[in-house]
Parts: structure tokens; C-alpha cells; sequence
């Protein structure tokens, strides 16, 4: 496939007077997987519940597999698997009924539907637990599940709406590792996240979503690049310290100027190069600014937002 | 995880296996769900299998001897037999607003909706679970009666008959709770519902004549859709003229279904979209 699995330009969606989408633009190429970043309530789920034909867009344009989400929802619908943000798996079930039930409603015939679903169950570690009823399973043996459902008909094209949300660290990287099987094996993936890591870790592009539009779209390298390997924050000692200490810390050419918390007296910066950090004190030292603690932290979401709304407003 | 070893996608074998998109099936398959769950839930097999037995036996035993059925002249325990049908039977049907809200609250209907199927499925799915399961529960009311001492004097046509007005009464039952499950925002919102459908049945000719109640009531009583049914079930089963009762009752079931069957497929529309 030549075109992209995923393609959307300009969508809109307003719930009432709430504008939650304000003109999404993505690209996903097949076989590869993006990860949609961004906070609660920037519009993550909206624009994959449109992706999926469950909610129709206000404006603009989608298409999923080369198929018009709005005019085609069917042809659609055959193409892909989704992941929703809450449990899709009926808890009175068991794991094995929930999967034979769904590949049942794929038009599988009875023998295929069941030898599907214990394929399925063996794959996704379940097999053990497939006898028993979801009501009973932990949460990541229930995204485990819910992830093999999305699976019954081998989609070409799967959607993750916060796969990871939730889960245990353990349960998390072994959903990882399964993403990480479905992507080797060609299957192109929308996953939305709001864990950087996540995203780092996963994605072949990150497009950060902020305000029902994109603030980003790139590798995770140059955003990385972008918001610095590592954070350093210094509390100093006197706040009226703050406004010179932001100056001399921001000469550097290539970096925009330090976030500054006045309750805090704390000042936060991107650093890319360990020897930042020495000269970053240094400067400080020399002009007689007392510096009280020193954090380098990895970046999160909110630096990553800092970073990118303050591009977007320079 | 080492036991993922397999290839993501399996050879086109099970998947280009996929045969055409039947309605029927599909509605088979969730029909079967939806009995499945039931049969899983306490309190469904409760209302299901406990109540209509449990409500027999309060009535001919502990109000039975008390209460009088009037200008009948009846047993009480064949005045009270179609009351206690209907009554069992409605309050199974009434559980379908929760499961249909349940459906629509708990996430589950974004995953039937990405599945190839015809949405109207996933509701309809509901209505006929709750024919079944309520049918067969008004033949354990039955049975119950028969052992109480309950006995019918009726022809096949006759029983062909009560079966098809507890199918209907059933039937325009179950759509009204789709679009009670639809309307209300939460799953305990729906659950209201089976307490006006069990209260009903008491406001009706079915388990006092509706001649001792006082005069508001006795209006209502008599102009509500329970009481030509009772009616109609009670002349069927022991052999007794129904006069209008049965086209009442059979026009209340119609206008039942047609009126909310249309307004429940516009508000799931509405509702998963």
C-alpha cells in the first residue's frame, strides 16, 4: 500500500459550544506506528473515535485504509481494530466466549471463531484465564484481552486509545512488548498516550495533540531534541535572584528562555549536554547567585508542552 | 512475554474464511450473549426463576384466603393466575433497560460498533434475550399455579392464544425498557423502571376486582393496558367470555411496539453517535 493507512486533514468536532478538535491534521504510513501525546481533554479519544466511525467529524477530511471514514464506515470497519479507552469485553463472559463471540460477528464459521480465539488466547497470555470470566481478571489481563478482540479479524490498521492507562509497570511493558509484536509484523497502529515514554518508546512519530490541534509532529528524536534529554531545575536561595538568573542562563543561541517559578524560586531549563549543567552553575557562581538544590529529572508531558506551546508563541 | 511467538497475522486462511454479513446470525450470536450474561447474573435468575414462583405462592397462600374476588365468583387462585403471568413475566422484560444501558454506559457498544454488523442488532439482540427468558418464566408461574391447585379450562387454541399475548405483552415491554435504557445516563437510572412495571400489575383487575377499589384508582385500574390483559389471559385460561378485552389488549401491544420501537432505533442513533 503506496498511500498512508491513516490520513486525516483539518478535522473539527465541537460538542455544544466546546470546541474539542480545532483542525486535526495526521499521517500514519502503513506499517507504522504513531503515538498520539497529549493531556486529558486535548482531544486524543475525540479524533480516534472519528478514525473509527464511532463519532462523525464536524469538518474536514479522513481517510482509514483508503476508505472515507464519514461516507464509508463500513469498508472501514473491516479494516481495523479498536482498543477503546474503557473495557469493550463483556465481564459475564469468559475470555474464551468474549473472543469466539466477537470472531462469530466477523462472519468467522463456528470451527474458525474457536480456533481463532484460542490463538489468540495463547498469544496474548491468556490461555490459562480463557475459561474464566473477565469479571475476574486484573486489569492488564483485561487490556490483554481487550487488545486480542481488536485482533479476531488480523486488522491491517489497529487503534489504542490509552492501551497502557492504569496498568501496573509489569502489565504495561508486556502490552508493550505485544505492540511491539503486532508493529514487526506489519499491522499499522494508532496508539494515543499521555506518557511520553510511552510514546518514546513505541513510535516511529509523536504528534503531540494540544487543544484539539496539533502542536507537533515529528520523531521522537528531534522532540526529544527539542525539549532536552533532561530537565534541570535550580531552586535558588533568594527570589529576587530569579529575573537575572533567567537572563544569564538564556544566551545560549539555540535554547529559548528557562521557564521561571516565582513561589518556587525555581528556574527549569533543557539540557542536552552534561557540560550545561557545569556551566549552567558556573554562570550562577559568578554572579554571586546562590543556588539552594539542584533536580535533573527526565523530561514529562508538561515539559514537552511547555516547550512546544512556547514555540508555537514565538 | 515468551508466550507470544506467533506471527501477528495469521495466513489469510481463517480470515479471508470470513463468510458474508448475516443479520440473522448476528442476531443469533447476540441473542445468545445476552442469555448467556443472564444466566450469570443472581439477580436476573432470581427475577427469572424465583419470582414468579415466589410471587404464586404469597398470593394463594398468604393474601389468598383474605382477599375476595367479588362478583367472579372464582377461586382465588385462578383469579390471581394471569396477574401473576404478566406480573413475572413484565418484570423480566423491564431488566432489559439495565442491560441495554449497561451496554451503552459500560463500553461495550463501542466495540460491537466497530465490529461489521448492523448496529440495530445490539438492541434487538436485547428484546428477543428477553422474550425468551420471560416466556419461559411465565411457564414456571404457571407451574407453579398448576401445583397450587390451578386449574385451567382451556383449548389448544385458547393456550395458543395466552402464549401469544404474553409473547406481545413481553415484546412492547422490552422495547419501551430499550428506550427507558436509552434515555436514562446511568445503569441504576434504568433499574427504575422495573419498579413502575411491577407496581402496575397491582393497579389492575388482576389481583383485587378492580370494583373494590376506590373511585380514582378504579378508573385507572380499569383503563390501563394490565387489566385487559388479565382480562383476556383470565377468560382464555377457564374458559370465560372476554368481550372487548382481547382487541384492548391486543391494541395496547401494538401500539406498545409501534410507538417505541421507531423512538428507540432514532435514540440509539442518537445515543452511539
Amino acid at each position: 500500500m503506496d498511500e498512508a493507512a491513516i490520513q486525516a486533514r483539518g478535522l473539527r468536532k465541537s460538542f455544544g459550544t466546546t470546541r474539542v478538535l480545532t483542525g486535526v491534521d495526521l499521517t500514519v504510513p502503513a506499517g507504522t506506528l504513531l503515538a498520539l501525546l497529549g493531556p486529558n481533554g486535548s482531544g486524543k479519544t475525540t479524533t480516534v473515535r472519528i478514525l473509527t466511525t464511532l463519532l462523525a467529524a464536524d469538518g474536514g477530511v479522513a481517510t482509514v485504509a483508503g476508505h472515507d471514514v464519514a461516507r464509508e464506515g463500513a469498508a472501514v470497519r473491516r479494516a481495523i481494530g479498536l482498543t477503546a479507552q474503557h473495557a469493550t469485553v463483556d465481564d459475564l463472559l469468559t475470555g474464551r466466549e468474549n473472543l469466539e463471540l466477537f470472531a462469530g460477528l466477523h462472519h468467522l464459521g463456528a470451527r474458525d471463531a474457536r480456533r481463532r480465539a484460542a490463538e489468540l488466547l495463547e498469544r496474548f497470555d491468556l490461555a490459562a484465564a480463557a475459561d474464566r470470566r473477565v469479571g475476574t481478571y486484573s486489569g492488564g489481563m483485561r487490556r490483554r484481552l481487550d487488545l486480542a478482540a481488536s485482533m479476531v479479524a488480523a486488522p491491517r490498521i489497529l487503534f489504542l486509545d490509552e492501551p497502557t492507562t492504569g496498568l501496573d509497570p509489569r502489565s504495561r511493558a508486556e502490552l508493550w512488548s505485544v505492540i511491539r509484536e503486532l508493529l514487526g509484523a506489519g499491522t499499522t497502529i494508532l496508539l494515543t498516550t499521555q506518557y511520553l515514554e510511552e510514546a518514546d518508546r513505541l513510535a516511529d512519530r509523536i504528534a503531540v495533540i494540544d487543544h484539539g490541534r496539533i502542536a507537533a509532529d515529528d520523531t521522537p528524536d528531534a522532540l526529544k531534541r527539542q525539549v532536552g534529554t533532561e530537565r534541570l531545575t535550580l531552586r535558588l536561595q533568594r527570589p529576587e535572584d530569579l529575573p537575572g538568573a533567567g537572563a544569564r542562563l538564556s544566551t545560549d543561541a539555540d535554547d529559548a528562555a528557562p521557564q521561571l517559578d516565582a513561589d518556587a524560586r525555581e528556574l527549569t531549563m533543557a539540557i542536552h549536554h552534561p557540560d550545561q549543567l557545569r556551566d549552567a552553575l558556573t554562570r550562577l557562581h559568578e554572579a554571586d547567585i546562590a543556588v539552594e538544590q539542584v533536580e535533573l529529572r527526565t523530561p514529562t508531558l508538561d515539559d514537552v508542552y511547555f516547550e512546544l506551546t512556547k514555540a508555537a508563541a514565538a | 512475554m515468551s508466550t507470544i511467538t506467533a506471527p501477528a497475522r495469521t495466513g489469510p486462511a481463517v480470515v479471508s474464511g470470513a463468510g458474508r454479513a448475516t443479520t440473522p446470525g448476528d442476531l443469533r450470536r447476540l441473542v445468545g450473549r445476552a442469555l448467556r450474561r443472564e444466566g450469570r447474573r443472581l439477580d436476573a435468575l432470581f427475577v427469572n426463576l424465583a419470582l414468579p414462583v415466589g410471587i404464586m405462592v404469597v398470593f394463594v397462600y398468604v393474601f389468598g384466603g383474605a382477599i375476595t374476588t367479588g362478583a367472579s365468583g372464582l377461586d382465588y387462585v385462578d383469579f390471581v393466575v394471569p396477574a401473576v403471568l404478566l406480573l413475572s413475566a413484565g418484570y423480566g422484560a423491564a431488566l432489559t433497560a439495565s442491560n441495554v444501558a449497561e451496554d451503552l454506559h459500560g463500553g461495550m457498544i463501542d466495540r460491537l460498533r466497530t465490529l461489521p454488523i448492523r448496529s440495530w442488532v445490539v438492541p434487538t439482540s436485547h428484546v428477543v434475550a428477553s422474550v425468551v427468558r420471560n416466556v419461559v418464566t411465565a411457564a414456571l408461574a404457571l407451574g407453579a399455579a398448576l401445583a397450587l391447585g390451578f386449574r385451567p379450562d382451556a383449548t389448544v387454541t385458547d393456550w395458543a392464544l395466552v402464549l401469544a399475548l404474553v409473547i406481545g405483552y413481553v415484546l412492547a415491554l422490552s422495547a419501551i425498557a430499550v428506550v427507558w435504557g436509552l434515555l436514562v445516563s446511568s445503569t441504576q437510572a434504568a433499574e427504575a423502571f422495573s419498579f413502575i412495571v411491577l407496581f402496575l400489575p397491582y393497579l389492575s383487575d388482576g389481583f383485587v376486582p378492580a370494583e373494590t377499589m376506590p373511585g380514582l384508582l378504579r378508573g385507572f385500574a380499569e383503563h390501563q393496558p394490565i387489566t385487559p390483559m388479565v382480562e383476556t389471559v383470565r377468560g382464555l385460561l377457564l374458559d370465560q367470555p372476554i368481550g372487548n378485552a382481547g382487541w384492548t389488549a391486543a391494541a395496547w401491544i401494538v401500539a406498545g411496539v409501534v410507538i417505541s420501537v421507531p423512538i428507540a432505533a432514532v435514540l440509539f442513533r442518537r445515543r452511539t453517535t
